[in-house]
């Protein structure tokens, strides 16, 4: 592999700016591999059946899918080094098929990996301080959060140091390895929320009390999948110090009255709608006061050590705006509509945040190849301090560009493929698998993401369109997040058919929503024809500034379902 | 006894490598094509038996019937849309799956 050459190992030596693994971590990793080598061994060799050995592979990620095997890799809050991005590459060739799914929990998922190799797929992950542990399971997953953490003006605090300190906190936890059902964590630390907080079974938003103290606002109950429900509040301001101790709490309320009988009824969404914000609060702060909240002192040192390893990087004294840049704004327009849709803000003057879209049109949302994921390593490297990020919109996130490198880095992504200049336009599009791989799918998603996006290609409509999010499910499980496009499309099966459920009105942000559903199914086919005339039916309708959401709110959900109804005239079996 | 509709096939995985498999002759085929097809409620039942002894066995996992129409050629081929792609790879990358290697049309 690459990775051993030596100018992968110089490149491995160089500096990060994200948790590097201690002796503890490594060990633990390292023995988990070995514990999970003997239990495919043991499953090879008929010891255990396929009933005793399944709860062992989930836990490391490992599904059995439509086609094959299915190996989900945690990327902790979607940060990832150059030598990581390097190393997820060289798996994809030597096991894989040559590239990788990125999915909505920032993870990357291998779709064609052998049972036989997968031991050696997770030793080769545990050599660059990764793993799949508890991506799957009645566990808590990997603790996501704001892909432009550490970087955005807007931000209070970077919400990295946090989200470790709950996977430290989280991983392998005795009490919580067979909860009721799985449960997510996201973290933000910033004005706007860019982690879609207000649907996990916990969101964390960092913010500062009239004291200037920081801490938490602690959301719950929060969902997507069969019964969708936005997060409540549980706790308005949870000082650091309790952390820990508070969701130790809520964990053990859930643990204690979450329903284990029906597994569509196990989530803590289920168990907050039936009781009661009020009631969990309750029960939650009852918990919180009688436990031994000295197990769970928060230790300042040990948070400032992890915080240490989210330290910036040695940024240089710019000026806040680059000549070079406008100059090459001015000469290349296709640059210039990159650096106006995918380049933002950066808390730093002269440097700049760059979403590399993997959404090309007509293309796979989230699917990289494995060259695709080295030009990615070596801009990171060449151009942004070796460091990436994986955004739960399936996109890759360079965090610390200089401005003046834009264009130099716009020219090596635009000859990989790399340069679509659509972050957060109508072609950006959340996709499950669906059913081209997913063994719960009902319909695919993945052909109807690449319909709308080649319906929609030409760029200079999508900028004059703006922002929109479509977001595409291939069943109620919700993997695409549907539930809060603002355009959402749920694929079911009806009388033996595929039929997208249209939904308006969903919102991730804090002031989130979920969609409304339009109207009857359609087919595969009719789809893009009715994405178009809502967004045409937006676009007329919209007054200055308005984004599809704000419109839709304004003028209300019956408006919109008129233009499926006139669709039914023209003819289309809706 | 479920109602017996259609001719069937038997589908699993298989254990080692996770590929979809269907139950043949003498064994179990990659090829779909080269299923063995129950034309009775009896064939069927004698088809999950052989899956269930090859699921203990560590041959195969997640083994179940799904209806198929016989071609003019005598072959048979899924009905449903879901075995239609898991006997051919998957719909947005022809270049995978079974279909890649020519052997599923």
């Amino acid at each position: 592999m690459t990775a051993h050459d030596p100018e992968a190992m110089r490149r491995a030596n160089a500096p990060t700016t994200t948790y590097r693994y201690d002796e503890y971590d490594a060990a633990l990793v390292r023995e988990r591999v070995a514990e999970f080598r003997e239990q495919v061994r043991r499953r090879l060799a008929g010891a255990l059946t396929e009933e005793e050995f399944r709860p062992f592979r989930l836990m490391n990620g490992l599904y059995l899918q439509l086609h094959a095997y299915m190996l989900r890799v945690a990327i902790p809050y979607g940060t990832l080094t150059a030598r990581q991005m390097r190393r997820l590459a060289d798996i994809a060739d030597k096991w894989d098929k040559g590239y990788g799914h990125f999915t909505t929990r920032q993870n990357l998922q291998y779709n064609w990996p052998k049972l036989v190799d997968t031991p050696d797929i997770l030793e080769a992950l545990a050599d660059v301080e990764m793993h799949a542990i508890q991506t799957s399971g009645n566990c808590i997953r990997n603790v996501t959060a704001d892909h432009f953490a550490g970087v955005a003006p807007d931000e209070i605090e970077d919400p990295r140091p946090t989200a470790e300190f709950l996977r430290q906190w989280s991983s392998l936890h005795p009490e919580f390895s067979f909860l009721p059902r799985k449960f997510k964590i996201a973290v933000t630390g910033a004005a706007h929320d860019r982690a879609a907080i207000m649907v996990h079974d916990v969101g964390l938003r960092i913010v500062r009390n009239d004291e200037g103290e920081i801490g938490y606002q602690v959301v719950v109950g929060g969902g997507l999948g069969r019964s969708p429900f936005v997060g409540k509040v549980v706790g308005d301001f949870v000082p650091r110090r309790d952390l820990l101790a508070f969701l130790e709490a809520i964990m053990r309320v859930y643990n204690r009255f979450g329903r284990r009988d029906n597994k569509y009824k196990a989530r803590i969404k289920i168990l907050v709608h039936e009781k009661g914000i009020d009631d969990i609060r309750a029960a939650v702060e009852a918990e919180f006061a009688a436990m031994d909240r000295s197990v769970f002192a928060h230790d300042p040192a040990e948070f400032e050590r992890i915080a240490g390893f989210f330290a910036p990087p040695p940024y240089e004294s710019l000026p806040s705006d680059s000549q070079m840049l406008r100059a090459a704004k001015l000469e290349t327009p296709a640059f210039a509509n990159f650096a106006d849709v995918n380049v933002g803000a950066h808390k730093i003057p002269g440097y700049a945040i760059v979403t590399v879209s993997l959404k090309p049109i007509g293309g796979v949302p989230g699917d990289a190849s494995s060259d695709q994921m080295r030009v990615l390593a070596e801009a990171s490297e060449r151009f942004g301090f070796g460091e990436l990020r994986v955004s739960h919109e399936q996109n890759i996130i360079l965090p610390h560009v200089k401005q003046d490198d834009l264009f130099a880095l716009w020219r090596t992504l635009d000859a990989a493929g790399l340069a679509t200049a659509n972050a957060g336009l109508v072609s950006d599009i959340i996709s499950c698998p669906g059913l081209d791989y997913c063994s719960l799918a009902t319909a695919r998603s993945i052909p109807i993401a690449q319909a709308i996006s080649t319906r929609f290609a030409d760029m200079s409509r999508q900028r004059r369109i703006g922002k929109l999010g479509i977001k595409i499910s291939g069943c109620i499980n919700a993997c695409g997040h549907h539930h809060v496009g603002a355009i959402g499309i749920l694929g079911l099966e009806k009388k033996g058919q595929e039929s997208y459920q249209i939904t308006l009105g969903g919102d991730p942000t804090f002031s989130a929503s979920i969609g409304e559903i339009l109207g009857p199914g359609v087919t595969a086919e009719q789809t893009p024809d009715v994405i178009e005339h809502l967004v045409d039916f937006y676009l007329a309708e919209r007054e200055e500034g308005e984004a599809f959401i704000d419109t839709w709110r304004r003028i209300g959900h019956a408006r919109f379902k008129d233009v499926l109804r006139r669709e039914g005239e023209d003819g289309a079996d809706i | 006894m479920a109602q017996f509709k259609h001719p069937q096939i038997l589908i699993a995985s298989n254990l080692t490598d996770g590929e979809v498999v269907f139950l043949g002759a003498s064994g179990w085929e990659r090829d779909h094509r080269h299923a063995r097809v129950a034309r009775s409620a009896e064939d069927a039942a004698a088809l999950e038996a052989c899956g269930r002894r090859d699921i203990c066995a560590n041959r195969v996992v997640d083994a179940y019937l799904a209806d198929v129409e016989i071609g003019g050629d005598g072959a048979p081929s899924p009905m449903h849309y879901r075995e239609k792609m898991r006997v051919k790879g998957p719909s947005v990358r022809l270049d995978l799956g079974k279909q890649a290697a020519g052997g599923a049309p």
